[in-house]
């Protein structure tokens, strides 16, 4: 069965691949891009760690069919530092010990990416909301909300 | 390997339907049958038909088509009373993507959108344009064809109420749901309909509950008798979620809350 190809932009990079039948965009970025950054977890919806962008808003990698990605603009971890430092989400959850194995960590910095954009300045309660399809097995999820929070008063501030 | 098609309509998808040929909006129930492996399809379908996406008024009431996501429901003014009933579905990513109409496919203990729908008396519009009611419908829907919105009445305020339990906050699968529509015309009810999510292989609407509520007052008094048959003719399953016991024991409690939710403490 032949390959069927695909473009899109891939962290503000247009991209083509070819892309298997039901292939899902988790396994076309993770093999056929080598963007390594969104994680396999579940594979049914669940755990969230294949987290990215789909045209701002959230998606789950790993249920979206690969041709439905075509023209649309994907956003990845790998994307999230643009410069010489980390981007602030990134430094707060070093800093905040937001991350313990990581393997979440990916899936939850997008979640909270999507959020930051939309709301620069959000309650408690709307980052819990935000991550709340991302399962975290380690932290306990307050140092998440905190880094989370931590992230968006520093980016406000720059704003500012 | 899959074969995927990609139709303009959704009237050429439906054409293109066969044998191991499995048709996908969103993607959140056939993508996870794609990534286990051995699903039982061969082929995907899927359209890139606008119509799909459409919210619009229809005389006196209102077609949501079948590809309009969580997320639009929830933002849409005119969809208001259906928010609380597409936030109970997953979190924000599988919001941005599962769609109304593969709602009212998905399985048990999931639907809780089709719960809402079912209280909510809306009509589900076929490809061919033909309309059945939700209850008929979903008896059906193992055997039916493809799904072009629903079609419904928005309820007179304050008269719709939906509510998920579940182990997780904010977000979790549900023990089960519950979706009431309770016209009071003249301050007593009269044609409540009781649906619930979960206590089912579908959304079923609890109808011995709905005929002891007929003239009845939103007060403890006046619900006791709907309560006390508020499970029967459901049928729970025992899952991962919940036994099919605790979900019956726990059903009247919470209809109860629902039922008194915002009326006045006697």
């Amino acid at each position: 069965m032949s390959k069927t190809p695909v473009t899109f932009t891939h962290n503000g990079a247009e991209t083509a691949v070819f892309v298997d039948g039901g292939a899902n965009l988790l396994d076309v970025l993770r093999r056929g891009v080598g963007d390594l950054s969104p994680k396999y977890g579940c594979g049914q919806g669940t755990c969230g760690a294949c987290t990215v962008l789909i045209d701002g808003a959230p998606h789950l990698a790993c249920l979206v069919l690969a041709e439905a990605a075509a023209g649309r603009r994907i956003e990845t971890t790998a994307g999230l530092q643009t410069g010489p430092e980390p981007h602030p989400l990134q430094r707060h959850f070093m800093e905040g010990f937001a991350a313990q194995c990581g393997y979440c960590t990916p899936g939850m910095l997008m979640a909270a990416k999507a959020l930051l954009d939309a709301s620069p300045n959000p309650s408690r309660e709307q980052v819990i909301e935000a991550i709340s399809g991302n399962l975290c097995r380690c932290t306990g999820y307050e140092p998440i909300v905190d880094a989370i929070l931590a992230a968006a008063a520093e980016m406000r501030g720059r704003v500012a | 390997m899959l074969s995927v098609e990609t139709h303009p309509t959704l009237a050429d998808a439906a054409r293109a339907m066969g044998d191991r040929r499995r048709y996908m909006g969103g993607g959140t129930l056939v993508m996870r049958d794609a990534n286990y492996g051995a699903p039982a399809f061969d082929a995907i379908l899927r359209t890139t038909d606008p119509a799909l996406g459409e919210v619009r008024r229809e005389g006196d009431g209102l077609f949501v088509g079948a590809g309009v996501t969580m997320a639009r429901i929830m933002a849409a003014p005119e969809l208001s009373f259906l928010a609380p009933a597409a936030r109970a579905v997953g979190g924000p990513a599988v919001r941005n993507m599962a769609t109304l109409g593969g709602n009212l496919f998905a399985p048990a203990p999931y639907g809780d959108l089709a719960t809402a729908l079912l209280a909510l008396d809306a009509r589900v519009r076929m490809v061919d344009g033909g309309e059945q009611d939700m209850e008929r419908f979903l008896a059906g829907r193992d055997r039916t064809g493809l799904v072009a919105g629903v079609s419904l009445t928005p309820p007179e305020r304050d008269a719709f109420r939906f509510l998920k339990v579940s182990r997780v906050k904010p977000k979790g699968v549900s023990v089960l749901s519950i979706a009431a529509c309770l016209p009071r015309p003249a301050g007593r009810l009269a044609g409540a309909r009781i649906a619930f999510g979960a206590m089912g292989p579908t959304p079923l609407r609890a109808k011995r509950a709905e005929a002891a509520l007929e003239g009845a007052r939103l007060d403890a008094e006046g619900i006791a008798p709907a309560l006390a048959v508020a499970a029967e003719g459901l049928a729970p399953a025992d899952d991962a979620i919940a036994s099919a016991w605790y979900r019956r024991e726990v059903a009247p409690v919470h209809l109860g809350r629902l039922l008194l939710e915002g009326e006045p403490a006697q």
